[in-house]
This record gives structure tokens, C-alpha cells and sequence, in this order.
């Protein structure tokens, strides 16, 4: 049989969960809704795995499976069609594993809540729709899942929508992907527009054909450059870039799985998937590439220098996790778009594994999230502990673990980009030096030392369920294993994943080959970032615990401004809500609306029923005065004829 | 041969007779003879043209007003008394209820 022949079914089959937990899910015990959802999921997965390594052996690639059109207008045709090649064929691996694990984390995580068939059935709508956008073979197609994630999102944050400040989350991140979604559905139409078609076969094939579409040289703006920019205003919008990043912290009022989930393992990275996905599109516009680059690598240090100081477990991987995006762009916009997928990836696994932990974390704790209230918890959940700490040194980018491999790729990918390559890959390192702090800083206020919280916080600190540890425990093995599919070749690897996406990148070969010492040299440097951000959280946090306060007040207007976070969202609130706000109260309220529209509509009604009221006096009831007027017409209908 | 104009004029006379009567009298028997008057200095209108221009098509006219006439008398006179057993009364200017 066909092995892509169920292809159809990967993302199908989540669907159906969602409508049955949807529909039917409030008649069925939290055991069957947990059943249905993961095991929709985990089918998905078998289903993919299959496909995936039937793919590996076809030379024919991409596959590409057309159920019918979608949307027929003259020359534009849409069709609903998946394509499989090794980017997507990763992604849906990724998407399926990860989201298999998570479902069955929720399964105990969400144990006690309100809504656990609506949970689920929102969570399999989203791996639907995620599926969809990795699956899709065209951009319009690819905008539907992108849409539809984004709504899950939305959904997802304001799960818990009694509480004001998740209901708010929930508006801003979709307000905020709204801005982005804006420059997709522009570049789409710029896409059609040039190329005449909207499947990536088709666009790609038509880039290819050489001299149509030269490539636009830095500093000529051409439309290829502008549809990558568009592109890219989408992507930052969705990954959470510079300056549309906002929404991810906020959206941290969901509930910690969907965090791991969406908010850090796959929704996130579809921008990357996207940018990626158009390699050959960026690979004609170097002036959209330099700006992702520039982009990625200050989204990159700026949010990690947030993360430094925030106190919230959560907080700080969510702004670890924009930082990370920042990361994967960086490669993008180098042209290591391999290394920004392989990023993808390792980051998948290893921030799922620390957002799950943390769940894990604030669910033993009761609902407690302040990190300068935990401590010492590695005696009352080992497993939490010990997992997290793969997390941890994997995102660091300590080696062997598979941050090393992939941070080392992303790195090595800025190293060799022509254009103020040196200087980026500087801010990177200081960036993962940053990340290693943070995470480290994290990891020994969460599970070291003494506890700071009273029994009047915290009730009965308990290790997690099975349920909830055995996920974490595979994610960790994942978090540990999955770099070593990338070792480069001055390590003795093969650098498989790079050759594997080579095709979709349209790269030519690797520049790697020939500078094994400086490359190991850079090596060397960003581990010894990683271990000096290790060095410095134990002085700060364990060795001479007054530091960091004595470094706070030392430097107090510089700390402020990190812990209020750049004041960014309260320059948002001045620039662009406020203003907004006023004139919708002030302007389109209470003149045009008030004033305008309601005098206008007012007014029409008293003008006829003054003139009517007026009117209306001719009736007097008495046949005569009617004799009258009939007579009075009479001479004037005459008068008229005989003028 | 007595001119056209003289027919005409007796019709304009009667109907103004009519008009007048109608504006003047409050007795609805009084306002429906006036009618009356009215209807048929068309009549004689109708006739006068008709002779004059040698067609049969006024005189037709004329029996479909009189026939009218004849329902329209009916009709009145039935009001009339229907009329006059709710308010003892022939006035028309007491009938004014049907107002704004």
C-alpha cells in the first residue's frame, strides 16, 4: 500500500477528537476525553512516523497530494493539498511527538480543573491546525492553519477566561497577531501577483527558472524583497519578534501544558517553518535576510536580558522562549536555515521539557509560581529535578546535550554570514551566555538551597503524578539525544540534519569544509559563555547570596529599567493604545457616533413627525373642508390645462 | 339651431349651483341633491359635445352618471338614515369624529 496514501488522516484525525470531545465531551468521564484526545494525537504520530521513513527511501521529493480545489477565480487557483518533504516531514514529527506527550502531561495536569473536555478539545483543534500549516502546499492553505492556531491560542490563553488578566492575555496575543497576520495575507497577495500562483511547487520552480527573478542585491529593493519582508512582518508576529513579542509573556495566564505546547514547542516556530519554508524566496532578497538576521539577534539578547531578572518560573521561559526565536531567525536570516530548523527542534524538545517541569513545579506547589518563594525542592521532586536539569543544561548549550549542537550550528551559520557576520555572532554568544544565567539562576532558586515558602503558601508539596513524569522523562532522553543528529563534521559527525534539509533550504553545498580549527575555536568560546553563565548564577545565587541584591541597588535606574522589562509595554500603552482609546471614546463615541450617526438618525424621525404633526391638521373630520380641498384640486388640475 | 355655447354656459350655471349648495347646506339631504345638480350639469355637458360633434360616445357617458347617480342615492339615502338613528340629526358639521 502507499504509505502517503493516510496522509490526509494526520491532521484529520485530531480534528475528529475535537469534534467528538467538543461535542459530545461534557457526557463523557475525564478518562474516555483524555483517551480520545491523546490517542487522536498519538495515531497522528504512528501515522506520521510512517510516512516519514517511507519518505526517506523516495528520491522523488516533494510529495505532493492534491484532494481538490479549493477556490477556483480566473487565474487564481487554490488547491487543499499536502506536501511532504524532510522540512515538513519534520515538523509533523515534532508537532505529533511533542503534542503526544503533552496530551497525556494534561491528562493528569489538568486532573482538577473545570472545562477538561473543552481543554481538550481546544488542544486538538490546535494540533489540527498546526498540522494543516506544516502540511500545507500552498501559502493560502498554509494562512488557514496559521489563522486557526492562532485562534487556538487565543482560546487556549483565555482558558481560564473568569480571571481578567487571562481574558486580557487572550485579546492582546490575538490583537498583536493580528498586526502580523496583516503582512502575511499582503505578501500572499504580492506572491500571486508576481508569480501568478500561490503552491509552493509552483512559486519555488518559477524562482529557479533563473533569469525572470535575479537576485535583488543589498540595497535594491525589489519585490522579492518586499515579499520577504512581509513575510517576515507575519512571521514576527506569530514567533513573537521584535517589537510584536509582547503577547508571548502575557500569554503565560494559560495553562502551563499550552504554554509548552503552543507557546514554546510549536505554534511559535511556525514563523521559522515559514521563513524557512521560503528559503528560496530569501535566497533573491539578501536585504530581507539582513534585516531577519538583525531582527533575530536583538530580539535574541533583548529578551534575554529580561529573562535575567524576572521572578516568575514561567515568565522567565516565556522570555527565554522569545529569545530563542530570536535565535532561529538569526540562523535564518545568516542563510543557515538548517540550523534554524535543527534549532527548531533541540528548542522544542528542551523548552517543552522546562515548561512541563515548571507545570510540574507550580502544580507540586499548589498553584505557586514565584520562584524567590521555592527552594529546595529537589528532595520532594526528584524526577522534576532531574529533568529539569537535562533542560537546563541543554538550553545552556553545555555539550553533549542537544542545545550544544544546535546553538553551536545556528552560531557557526552567523559566523560565516558575509554581512556584519562577526558582529552578530557576538551578540549571540553574549546571548547565550545570558541564557545560561538565567537558567541556571531558575534552576537553583526552583531545587536548591533551603525552601522560602511557609506552610501558610504552601500546603503539602507532593511529586507529581505518572502521568505527568513520564513525559518529562522522554522529553529529557529527547533533550539529550536529539543534538546528536547534527555533530559537524570537525566533531567526528556527519552533520546529517543539514544534508537532510539541504533540498529545502536550496542551498549549495556547506561552507564548513576547511575551517575546522577557527570552528572549533568558536566552539570552545560559546561553551565557555554558557559555563561562565553557570559560573556566575552559582556565585550570585549560591556561593555569595547577597550579590545580586547589593548589584541591584549598585545599579539601581539600569536594574529598573530590565525589571520593567524596557518599559516596552508601557510605551505600547502611550504610543498606540491610549491614543487609540482616546479617539474611540472621545472622537468616534461621543461625536460621531453620539453627535453624527444618532442626530442624523434622530433627526430624519422628528423632521417627519414635525411636518407631519403639521400636517395632519387638514383631516378635521368635517366633509365640507375635504369638498373643499377636492374642489380647490379640481381648479387647480384646470387651471393647469387650460394655462 | 341654438349655439353650443349657451348649453355650456346653463352647465357651468347648474354646476356652480351645485358647488355652492354643497359649501353652503348642512343638511346632508340637501348636500346630496346638490351632488345631484353637480352630476348632471355634467350631463348636460357631456350631451351638448356629443350633438356637437355628431359622436355617440358622450351620451353613452351620460347613462353610466346616471346610473351611478341612481347607486350613489341609494347608497346616500341609506346613510342618511343610518345616520339619522344614531344622532337625531341631519347636521353633517355634528359628524366630525373620523378625524386626526
Amino acid at each position: 500500500m502507499d504509505p502517503f496514501s493516510l496522509l490526509w488522516l494526520i491532521p484529520v484525525l485530531p480534528l475528529i477528537g475535537a469534534a467528538i470531545n467538543g461535542v459530545f465531551g461534557k457526557h463523557l468521564s475525564k478518562t474516555a476525553i483524555a483517551v480520545i484526545a491523546s490517542g487522536a494525537v498519538g495515531l497522528s504520530f504512528l501515522i506520521s512516523a510512517r510516512a516519514f521513513f517511507a519518505m526517506l527511501s523516495v528520491s522523488e521529493l516533494p510529495i505532493i497530494r492534491d484532494y481538490f480545489t479549493w477556490i477556483q477565480s480566473g487565474r487564481f487557483q487554490a488547491n487543499f493539498g499536502f506536501m511532504l518533504d524532510h522540512l515538513s516531514g519534520l515538523m509533523i514529527l515534532i508537532v505529533t511527538g511533542v503534542g503526544f506527550l503533552i496530551h497525556v502531561y494534561s491528562a493528569g495536569y489538568m486532573a482538577h480543573e473545570e472545562g477538561y473536555y473543552r481543554y481538550f478539545a481546544y488542544l486538538n483543534l490546535f494540533v489540527f491546525f498546526m498540522l494543516t500549516l506544516v502540511l500545507a502546499n500552498n501559502y493560502l492553505l498554509m494562512f488557514v492553519g496559521w489563522e486557526g492556531v492562532g485562534l487556538c491560542s487565543y482560546l487556549l490563553i483565555g482558558f481560564w477566561f473568569t480571571r481578567k488578566s487571562a481574558a486580557d492575555a487572550g485579546k492582546k496575543a490575538f490583537v498583536v497577531n493580528r498586526v502580523g497576520d496583516f503582512g502575511f495575507v499582503l505578501a500572499i497577495i504580492f506572491i500571486f501577483w508576481t508569480f501568478d500562483r500561490i503552491d509552493f511547487a509552483g512559486v519555488f520552480g518559477r524562482l529557479a527558472d533563473g533569469s525572470a527573478f535575479p537576485v535583488e542585491q543589498l540595497g535594491n529593493v525589489g519585490v522579492l524583497t518586499v515579499i520577504g519582508l512581509l513575510l517576515f512582518v507575519g512571521a514576527a508576529g506569530k514567533s513573537a519578534q521584535f517589537p510584536l513579542y509582547v503577547w508571548l509573556p502575557d500569554a503565560m495566564e494559560g495553562p502551563t501544558p499550552v504554554s509548552a505546547l503552543i507557546h514554546a514547542a510549536t505554534m511559535v516556530t511556525a514563523g521559522v517553518y515559514m521563513v524557512a519554508r521560503s528559503a528560496a524566496i530569501y535566497n533573491h532578497a539578501p536585504g530581507a535576510l539582513l534585516v531577519i538576521a538583525v531582527v533575530g539577534a536583538f530580539t535574541a539578547i533583548f529578551a534575554a536580558s529580561i529573562g535575567l531578572v524576572q521572578t516568575d518560573i514561567k515568565k522567565v521561559l516565556a522570555y527565554s522562549t522569545v529569545s530563542q526565536l530570536g535565535y532561529m531567525f538569526l540562523a535564518c536570516g545568516a542563510g543557515a536555515y538548517a540550523a534554524g530548523v535543527f534549532h527548531l527542534m533541540t528548542h522544542a524538545f528542551f523548552k517543552a521539557l522546562l515548561f512541563l517541569g515548571a507545570g510540574s513545579v507550580i502544580h507540586g506547589m499548589g498553584g505557586l509560581q514565584d520562584i524567590r518563594k521555592m527552594g529546595g525542592l529537589r528532595h520532594q521532586m526528584p524526577w522534576t529535578y532531574r529533568t529539569f536539569l537535562v533542560g537546563t543544561v541543554a538550553i545552556a548549550g553545555i555539550p553533549p546535550l542537544a542545545g550544544f549542537f544546535s546553538k553551536d550550528a545556528v552560531l557557526w551559520g552567523v559566523w560565516n554570514y558575509a554581512t556584519y557576520g562577526k558582529i552578530l555572532w557576538t551578540v549571540g554568544v553574549i546571548a547565550a551566555a545570558f541564557t545560561s544565567f538565567y537558567m541556571f539562576r531558575l534552576l537553583i532558586l526552583t531545587f536548591y538551597g533551603s525552601p522560602r515558602y511557609t506552610h501558610h503558601d504552601v500546603h503539602h508539596v507532593h511529586e507529581s503524578p505518572k502521568s505527568m513524569l513520564i513525559p518529562l522523562v522522554v522529553l529529557a532522553i529527547l533533550s539529550i539525544v536529539a543534538g546528536w543528529v547534527g555533530i559537524p563534521p570537525v566533531l567526528g559527525g556527519g552533520n546529517q540534519i543539514e544534508h537532510f534539509l539541504s533540498a529545502e533550504a536550496h542551498e549549495t553545498a556547506s561552507e564548513s569544509a576547511g575551517h575546522s580549527t577557527e570552528e572549533l575555536l568558536l566552539m570552545a568560546v560559546s561553551t565557555g559563555a554558557a559555563l561562565g553563565g553557570l559560573f556566575l548564577a552559582y556565585l550570585f545565587y549560591v556561593a555569595r547570596p547577597s550579590l545580586p541584591a547589593a548589584l541591584a541597588t549598585k545599579a539601581h535606574s539600569m536594574y529598573s529599567i530590565v525589571l520593567n522589562k524596557y518599559y516596552v509595554d508601557e510605551l505600547y500603552d502611550a504610543v498606540i493604545v491610549w491614543p487609540v482609546v482616546r479617539t474611540s471614546r472621545e472622537f468616534l463615541w461621543k461625536f460621531v457616533d453620539t453627535i453624527v450617526i444618532d442626530g442624523t438618525v434622530n433627526g430624519v424621525g422628528k423632521l417627519v413627525r414635525g411636518s407631519a404633526g403639521a400636517l395632519r391638521r387638514m383631516q378635521s373630520g368635517y366633509v365640507r373642508t375635504y369638498a373643499g380641498w377636492i374642489f380647490l384640486g379640481g381648479v387647480a388640475v384646470l387651471a393647469w390645462f387650460l394655462r | 339651431m341654438i349655439p353650443i355655447s349657451w348649453y355650456l354656459i346653463v352647465g357651468a350655471v347648474l354646476f356652480l349651483i351645485g358647488v355652492l349648495g354643497f359649501f353652503i347646506k348642512r343638511n346632508i339631504i340637501a348636500l346630496l341633491l346638490s351632488v345631484e345638480i353637480m352630476l348632471n350639469a355634467v350631463n348636460l355637458t357631456f350631451v351638448a359635445f356629443s350633438s356637437q360633434h355628431g359622436q355617440i360616445s358622450g351620451q353613452i357617458f351620460v347613462f353610466f352618471v346616471l346610473v351611478v347617480a341612481a347607486a350613489e342615492a341609494a347608497v346616500g339615502l341609506a346613510l342618511v338614515i343610518a345616520m339619522f338613528r344614531n344622532r337625531e340629526s341631519l347636521n353633517v358639521d355634528r359628524s366630525n369624529l373620523l378625524k386626526w
